[in-house]
Parts: structure tokens; C-alpha cells; sequence
């Protein structure tokens, strides 16, 4: 919870930087003010006594806070990754942007209240428009902008009106206080109700960018400056299936009869639709954007086995660790190897095995975890979803998850192939800074560790 | 303890051999390797005096939670796997010795991780543990024949691994449904391999028959059985030597090896259900390998097809679930493995001799070079199962067993036996006998590591031909274990 305090504070002084001239000073200390976050995090585990805040607005429980500490963690090694955006033009403005995203992401992980939820999506989405379009000059990126924004406050519009139909029904905001009333319904609830939990449904597919309310996401991560598809891909996922989930398995678990259906005809569609496309894709940042497509379905199965309670969200939250350390080590090759070679394409890989054998290592290690290949993290983290999805009655989804992981395994080695087996075609030569060798080395060692000790997150409730 | 250190020692020798430079890299890795043989040996040696001992098993939690654990011991079957792992793999690093690989470090860096992963699977007494180290087998062997393989590399490994993949995938299925079902009474979930085969057990038929197709698919594929053998003759030509040798010679084993302690006891009925089925497959397997590895040219693609024979009979056997059916397929899976790392060494040699493996461009090599005659012949009668060599044993004892599940699967059984001689003497005489075909083609002497590597491989197959006494009995001992659970 001091989290929150201290990462809006950081915001607010990196505004303040551009009057008073401190803007070398800033790197350092956001870097700082997140590990600081991250400690208090640590401190306020377990230690139940003020997790309800803001006249029960918002509700810092340890779901809440693992969840924060993931977005934390991310966000660090983020920011190392984003070193060079801070460096051009409206410095300060990015740092405000991103860290007030943060403060949103955060959010959206401890709202105990309709509203919190609303201004938590909000508060994150906003800088992410903005930031989707910061490469002022560059059409894409102005597209990009534009169109996370019209998509964006559509899916708000179906937010807000889904809330409304929700508060017409149970007469509250308050999460706990509308799954009493749910549970007190016994099945006895108006049909607007329903409406309104698929409204509340179809935006947060919405914001989770699963098929069929993907069609923004692949323009919109590759037409965005590298590192703030990086930022979308793994915090605001994030901090997305920590709303999601604090939705529909807390608070809609209760009508799950109503959603579950809808849930597991989106996640086949996801599945499909996202694997396919990205295997028919050139560009290695367009296939990553169909692939977290891919990511968010199995995270959807979670939700969709929702009576398997905190084993769920427990398979939820290392999923998204496993993901987004995986998914920040292959964002930073991608970006040296794109600024090399000014493309992003798979041609750009050709012969880096050769040419820069430590980055090809790490990408092969952060490709294998996507994949899930054993002993990486993400191996573990679908077979935590397997076995919460095993025991419910939509069984011939993993069935449909296997075969399209197969897929997922030839566009994922597509990139291995290329570093290893192809030639190098070009003259540019791929150079990386020394907090970028270190970012890898820090992430490759976090994926394998996450596979070979799982039991340290998998068991964080227990 | 020991069994530990079994799986580690080889870990460790990796990483080291990943350190190391240029030449150094083989010595370093061929040492550890022997080292790792010897410890083998110290564990057969305290395995037949105190199979109970302490320091054959090792369990600790994992991920206590899920009921994983890091749980592995020997028994008589795996002692048998671990043996011929370890033995192998010292051969395969010293018939390296005379092609020179970029990057050699890596390069043996990675057959020593195999070989750690190879160890786990037989050795693993946890399905968890068991996938991990199956799927972990896959990843340097994928690279090896990445990095190193022949024209078309990234297509046919590719294929490879996507195949390999594929059929683990739903052996995970397949093993996380036995363990929803497992702890009925107590209430706790488990990956022990007991605890597994009880939950197979409590299942009805058409549950066990999911599990029972989920399972077998995996490891058809890796063995692999028609018709999910397509990936292998094209993998196998153009992988490495060593590759090849560690993909025919071992890891082919880790399928046949999952099916006897992984499949059959924990499905018995769907077993009964759909055993005529899989033994069917394995059966026509060997005759259309057969028939193909007739019409073959390239000398390493018809030990490739020779090989899904060889594999087809085994499995067919052990499918018979009888005593001499699955005994006989232990031997014949030792003796394979050590007959097909001599078959493929054969294979480089020409190679690296004639520069090509076309057997209609060779032919007189016996009138150059006597000694590597004599050596192939053995190597050869070895492969073809003559008495007194150490293929005869398994052989006799497998069409003995599926002669016990049906005459008609031994009557094709049997002539795959003859077809199997027809193709390597046939594929001899136009190698060696005669005259030769193209003048250009010279063959000098062996390099001193080839020769070696023959001596101890011909050794092998003619030792445990004529005394397969204390590898029979291992094997008896295991296939007795299975045979209870199958009961």
C-alpha cells in the first residue's frame, strides 16, 4: 500500500523536475523509489491489520500484494531496459507518464470498490496512450496512439455501463458487499444484472486483448516505440489479470453459469487466432503481440477454473512473473537487435548466434520459457494452468491448448533457427550496453530459477 | 546418496567442458565421462550387494505442495538403462575424436547434459521428474543437430523436435490425470510412480484408454513406431554422428524404456483393450522398415530404417506384456544400443575415408584394409542377431514372447528377421567384398580412437553373446518387478 504512496510521489517529482532542474537526478531515483516500494511491499506481508483502505475503497491483501510485487519487480527491470527513452526529448513527461501508469497498475490490483476498478483502468490506460504515440514524428506510432484511444474508451464505455447495470441490481459499488448480495440471490437476480457482468466481461477481454477484442493490439504494440510494447506487454497484462481475476473469481464466482461459456468460446478463439497469425507473421514484435494474445488465454484458463480458489490465482500470478521476466529479456534483444538493424523483422536475427553468442543464449533461454520448454518458467507456469484446468468440465480446451503450444513452439524457434542457422546478411554490427548484459544475464538467471525452485511462488499463499 | 551424484556428476562435467577450449574440451569431457562410467559401476557393485542400500535412492520435495518430488532410485531395470547409458557415452565422445567440431565446447557441453537428462529418465521414480528430464533430453539434442548437422538442418530438426514435443505434451496430459486421481483414501496427491499406477488402476476402461493413447503417443514417437516415424530417417541422416549415435543408441531407449515402467502397469485393462492394436502398429512397423531399408543406397539411412525395425520388434514385445516378450526386449534394447553406435561409427568411417556413403560407388574396402572387414563383420552379425553375438539373446527371447501373445505376430516377427539379414549382408558384400568400384577411392588405415572404439564394441557383443548370464539376470529381476504390478 506505501507502494502506492511512494511510486505517485515519484510521479509527481518527476514533473517537478523539469521546474527545479534535477532531470539527470531522476533515473537514479526511480530506480531507487521502486526497490523502495518493493520493500514496503515486503514488510506489509502478512501483516493484515490497515489492508482496508479509503473507507474500503481499496483492500491491500496479500493477493494484492503479490501482484504488486510482480508489477514492481517488472517494473525495475523495465526501466533498466528503458534506459535510452529517457534520454531523448520530453524526459520528464515519459518518466511522469510511466510511473503514473505504475500507480494505476497498482491500483488495479488492490480496488475492493467499482469505482477504484474504473479509476484504476483509467489512471493506467491514459499515460499508455499517450506513451503508445511518444515517437511524435513516426506515423505508426501516431496510429498507434489514436487507435489505443478510440478502442480504449469504447471498452470503458462498455466498463462504466456494465458497473451501472450491476449497481442497478445489487444497489452497491462495493465488491464484497455485491457477492453477499449475489450469494443471497440464490439465482433470483434481474436479467440486467447478467448484462451487466458480460458488459464488465467484454471490457476486460477488452483490456487483456483476447480474441475476438484483439484487433487493436497487434497495430497497436508494433506501431509503439519498442520498449512501451514491453511496458504494455507484461505491466499492463499485469495488472489487467489482477482485475480480471479479483472480478470474476471473488466477486462473479458466484454466477459463474452466466460467464463461463462465453470465457471458454473466447479463449479458443484466442488460442487459435493468436498462434496462427503469429506464425504467419515476419515481424518478431508483431509475433510477440500474437503471441501475448496466446499468453493471455492461458491465463484466462485460470479464471475459467474458477471453483479451484486460490490455486487459481496462485497459477495466475506465477504465470504472469514467468511471463513477463521471459517476455522483458526477449524485448531487450529484440530492441538492440532492431536498433542495429533499424527493422524488426526475423531476418534481423540471422547469424546473431554467431555474431553475439551471450544474446542468442538468453533469447534462446527467454524463447524456450515462452514456449514452455522444461526447465524454464514457463514451462511451469502452463503446467500450473493444466492442472487447475484438469479438474473442471472444459477438458477439451487443454486439448485445444496443446495443439496450438505446438504452433506456438515453430514461431518461437523460428527466432532460435534464425540466430543459429541462418547467415548474416548485413554490415550493422549488434552492440549492447553493459546494463542491458546485465539485464539479460538478471533475467535469464530469474527464468531458470523460477523453473528449478517454482515452489517459492507457487507456494506465496500457503 | 550415489544415485544422486550420478545425475550431478554429469551436470557438473558440462558445465565444466563448457569452460574449457579447443582440444582440451574432448579430453576433459571423454575423462568425466569415464568417471561417470565408473560410478556406475560402483553402483551396480553395491546394487548387487544391498539393492535396499540408502545411497540407491534419493527423495526430497520439490514442490511439496503438489505432491512433486525430486525423487530417483536404481532398480534392476534402470541399472541396465544407466549401464549402457554410461557406456555409450564415452564411445561416442572418443569416435569424435577424428572429426573436428567449431565450438567443441559447446559441443560436448551438450552430449554431457544429455547424458545428465538420459540418467534422470531412467532413473526418476516421480512422473513429474520423469517428464521434466524427458523434455530436458530434447533440448541439447536438438542443438547438436542444429548446430552441427548436415544440409537442411533447421527443416528436419525442426520436424524433429516438433514431433518430440507434440507426443510429451500429451503425456503430460495423460500423467497429470493420473495424478487428479491419486490419494483417494488418504486425501493427498502424489507424482510417486506407485502412487500413479495405483491411480491407473482405479480407473474404468475408457479412462485408462484416454491415458493409455495420451501416454503411448509420446512415446511412440520417440522410439518411434509407424506411422509416427516419419521425423526419424531424415533426422538421423543429418544429425552429427554423435548425434545420431546418442539419438539411436540411447534416447530411442527412453520410449521403449517408458513404455515397460511407465505405460504398461499403469493401464492394464486399457492394455488388454488395445494391446493387438499397438502391437499391430509396432509389428507392420518392422516389415515396412524392412522393406525399405532393402531399396536403400545411403548406408546410414538404412541402419536409420534398420533401426525402426529393430525398435518395432522390441516394442512389440514388451506390448505382450509376458515374461520372455518384455525380458527379451530388455536385452535387445542393450544390445541395440551398443550395435547401432558401432553400425553408425562404421558409417562415419566410410565416410571419412571415401567421402561418401553410396554403397553402389563402393565396394573391395575387405582387399585395403583386413582389419575393419573382420571388425564390420562382427559389428554386423551383432546387428543381424547370430548366435553367440549378443543380439541372439534378446532376439530369441522376444519371438519367444510374442509368439505366447499370437503365432501370427511371431510368424511376421520371424521374417523380419530374415529381411533384417538380407539387408546388412546384402549392404556388406556391396561395401566390402568385391572389387572396387571407383579407383579414386582409397582406404588406409584406421585412426587409432575408431579402432578403439570397434575393439570395445566387438568385444561387447561377443562377450555378452557368449555369457549374457549377469545382464539376463538384471534383466529376469526387472521384468519380474514390472510383471507384478502388471498382474
Amino acid at each position: 500500500m506505501k507502494g502506492l504512496f511512494i511510486i505517485s510521489g515519484l510521479g509527481v517529482l518527476a514533473m517537478l523536475a523539469e521546474i527545479f532542474k534535477f532531470k539527470k537526478l531522476l533515473y537514479p531515483l526511480v530506480l531507487i523509489g521502486i526497490l523502495a516500494a518493493y520493500v514496503t511491499n515486503f514488510m506489509e506481508w502478512n501483516n493484515n491489520t490497515s489492508i482496508e483502505l479509503f473507507a474500503n475503497m481499496m483492500r491491500f491483501d496479500n493477493v494484492a500484494l503479490a501482484f504488486s510485487g510482480v508489477i514492481l519487480v517488472t517494473a525495475f527491470f523495465w526501466f533498466i531496459l528503458a534506459n535510452d527513452y529517457f534520454e531523448q526529448d520530453h524526459v520528464t513527461d515519459h518518466f511522469a507518464l510511466v510511473l503514473f501508469a505504475l500507480v494505476g497498475a497498482i491500483m488495479l490490483t488492490g480496488f475492493s470498490n467499482m469505482t477504484t476498478l474504473f479509476l484504476g483502468i483509467e489512471i493506467l490506460s491514459i499515460p499508455m496512450y499517450v506513451l503508445a504515440a511518444s515517437r511524435k514524428r513516426d506515423l505508426a506510432s501516431n496510429e498507434a496512439g489514436f487507435k489505443y484511444l478510440i478502442m480504449g474508451s469504447f471498452a470503458s464505455g462498455f466498463l462504466l455501463f456494465g458497473i451501472a447495470l450491476i449497481y442497478g441490481a445489487t444497489g452497491s459499488f462495493d465488491l464484497m458487499a455485491i457477492r453477499s448480495f449475489i450469494s443471497h440471490a440464490q439465482g433470483d437476480l434481474p436479467a440486467f444484472f447478467y448484462a451487466g457482468v458480460l458488459m464488465v466481461l467484454v471490457a476486460m477481454l477488452f483490456k487483456v486483448s483476447a480474441a475476438p477484442f484483439h484487433f487493436w493490439a497487434p497495430d497497436v504494440y508494433e506501431g509503439s516505440p519498442t520498449v512501451i510494447t514491453a511496458l504494455m506487454s507484461t505491466i499492463v497484462k499485469t495488472a489487467a489479470f489482477a482485475a480480471f481475476m479479483r472480478l470474476f473469481l471473488v466477486v462473479f464466482g458466484g454466477v459463474n453459469e452466466s460467464w463461463s461459456m462465453v470465457l471458454a468460446v473466447v479463449i479458443a478463439l484466442s488460442l487459435v487466432v493468436s498462434n496462427i497469425t503469429a506464425a504467419t507473421q515476419n515481424s518478431v514484435k508483431r509475433m510477440l503481440a500474437y503471441s501475448s494474445i496466446s499468453h493471455a488465454a492461458f491465463m484466462l484458463m485460470a479464471i475459467l477454473a474458477n471453483q479451484r480458489g486460490m490455486a487459481s490465482v496462485s497459477a495466475i500470478l506465477y504465470y504472469s512473473l514467468a511471463y513477463s521476466v521471459g517476455s522483458i529479456a526477449a524485448f531487450t534483444v529484440l530492441y538492440n537487435v532492431s536498433k542495429a538493424k533499424d527493422n524488426a523483422n526475423i531476418e534481423a536475427f540471422n547469424g546473431l548466434g554467431k555474431r553475439h553468442p551471450f544474446m542468442a543464449a538468453c533469447m534462446v533461454i527467454a524463447m524456450l520459457s515462452l514456449a514452455g520448454i522444461p526447465i524454464t518458467a514457463g514451462f511451469f507456469a502452463k503446467y500450473f494452468i493444466f492442472s487447475v484446468m484438469i479438474g473442471t468440465t472444459f477438458k477439451w480446451l487443454i486439448i485445444l491448448a496443446i495443439l496450438t503450444s505446438a504452433v506456438g513452439v515453430y514461431y518461437y524457434f523460428k527466432v532460435i533457427i534464425a540466430m543459429y542457422f541462418k547467415q548474416e546478411d548485413g554490415e550493422q554490427e549488434v552492440t549492447m550496453e553493459t546494463s542491458h548484459v546485465l539485464l539479460l544475464a538478471l533475467t535469464t538467471i530469474f527464468t531458470l530459477a523460477l523453473g528449478i525452485v517454482p515452489k517459492y511462488v507457487i507456494e506465496i499463499f500457503s | 546418496m550415489l544415485v544422486g551424484l550420478l545425475i550431478i556428476v554429469p551436470l557438473i562435467a558440462s558445465l565444466l567442458v563448457f569452460f574449457t577450449k579447443g582440444n582440451t574440451s574432448r579430453t576433459v569431457a571423454l575423462g568425466l565421462s569415464v568417471v561417470e562410467f565408473i560410478l556406475s559401476l560402483v553402483v551396480l557393485f553395491q546394487f548387487k550387494h544391498n539393492p535396499a542400500s540408502a545411497d540407491l535412492m534419493l527423495n526430497c520435495p520439490w514442490v511439496e505442495s503438489l505432491g512433486i518430488h525430486f525423487a530417483v532410485s536404481v532398480d534392476a531395470l534402470s541399472m541396465l538403462m544407466v549401464l549402457l547409458t554410461t557406456f555409450l557415452v564415452p564411445l561416442i565422445i572418443l569416435s569424435s575424436f577424428n572429426t573436428s567440431y567449431e565450438k567443441p565446447n559447446s559441443f560436448y557441453g551438450l552430449i554431457l547434459l544429455m547424458q545428465m537428462a538420459l540418467v534422470g529418465v531412467f532413473t526418476a521414480n516421480d512422473g513429474f521428474l520423469f517428464y521434466v528430464f524427458w523434455e530436458l533430453a530434447l533440448i541439447p539434442i536438438y542443438f547438436i543437430c542444429l548446430l552441427w548437422g548436415g544440409e537442411n538442418r533447421g527443416r528436419i530438426t525442426f520436424k524433429f523436435f516438433v514431433y518430440t514435443l507434440f507426443g510429451s505434451l500429451f503425456m503430460l496430459v495423460g500423467l497429470v490425470y493420473l495424478y487428479n486421481h491419486t490419494g483417494f483414501e488418504t486425501g493427498i496427491k502424489s507424482w510417486a510412480v506407485t502412487d500413479l499406477y495405483q491411480a491407473g488402476k482405479s480407473l474404468n476402461l475408457q479412462q485408462q484408454s484416454v491415458v493409455f493413447w495420451c501416454i503411448f503417443l509420446a512415446f511412440g514417437i520417440k522410439m518411434p513406431i509407424f506411422p509416427l516415424h516419419t521425423w526419424q530417417p531424415d533426422t538421423y541422416v543429418n544429425a552429427p554422428t554423435q548425434g545420431t549415435m546418442l539419438l539411436s543408441g540411447i534416447m530411442l531407449k527412453m520410449g521403449t524404456f517408458g513404455l515397460i515402467k511407465w505405460l504398461m502397469p499403469v493401464t492394464p485393462l486399457a492394455l488388454a483393450e488395445w494391446g493387438w492394436l499397438a502391437i499391430t502398429l509396432s509389428v507392420f512397423g518392422i516389415f515396412y522398415a524392412s522393406c525399405i531399408a532393402i531399396v536403400q543406397k545411403d548406408y546410414k539411412r538404412l541402419i536409420a530404417y534398420s533401426s525402426i525395425a529393430h525398435v518395432g520388434l522390441i516394442a512389440a514385445g514388451i506390448l505382450s506384456a509376458n515374461q520372455q516378450g518384455i525380458q527379451g526386449a530388455v536385452m535387445q534394447m542393450l544390445a541395440h544400443g551398443v550395435n547401432v553406435v558401432g553400425l553408425f561409427l562404421i558409417a562415419d568411417i566410410l565416410m571419412r575415408h571415401t567421402g561418401t556413403r553410396e554403397m553402389e560407388k563402393l565396394g573391395g574396402i575387405r582387399n585395403m584394409n583386413g582389419n575393419f572387414a573382420v571388425l564390420f563383420l562382427i559389428v554386423m552379425l551383432g546387428s543381424v542377431a547370430l548366435p553367440l553375438t549378443n543380439g541372439f539373446v534378446g532376439e530369441f527371447l522376444l519371438i519367444n514372447g510374442v509368439y505366447q501373445y499370437g503365432a501370427w505376430v511371431a510368424a511376421f516377427a520371424g521374417l523380419t528377421v530374415i529381411l533384417g539379414a538380407v539387408y546388412m549382408l546384402r549392404s556388406y558384400q556391396a561395401i566390402m567384398l568385391g572389387e572396387r568400384k571407383d579407383s579414386a577411392i582409397a582406404f588406409g588405415s584406421l585412426a587409432s580412437t575408431d579402432k578403439w572404439v570397434l575393439y570395445i564394441i566387438c568385444f561387447a557383443i561377443i562377450a555378452f553373446g557368449v555369457y549374457p548370464k549377469p545382464l539376463n539376470d538384471l534383466a529376469e529381476e526387472g521384468t519380474k518387478a514390472i510383471l507384478t504390478y502388471i498382474k
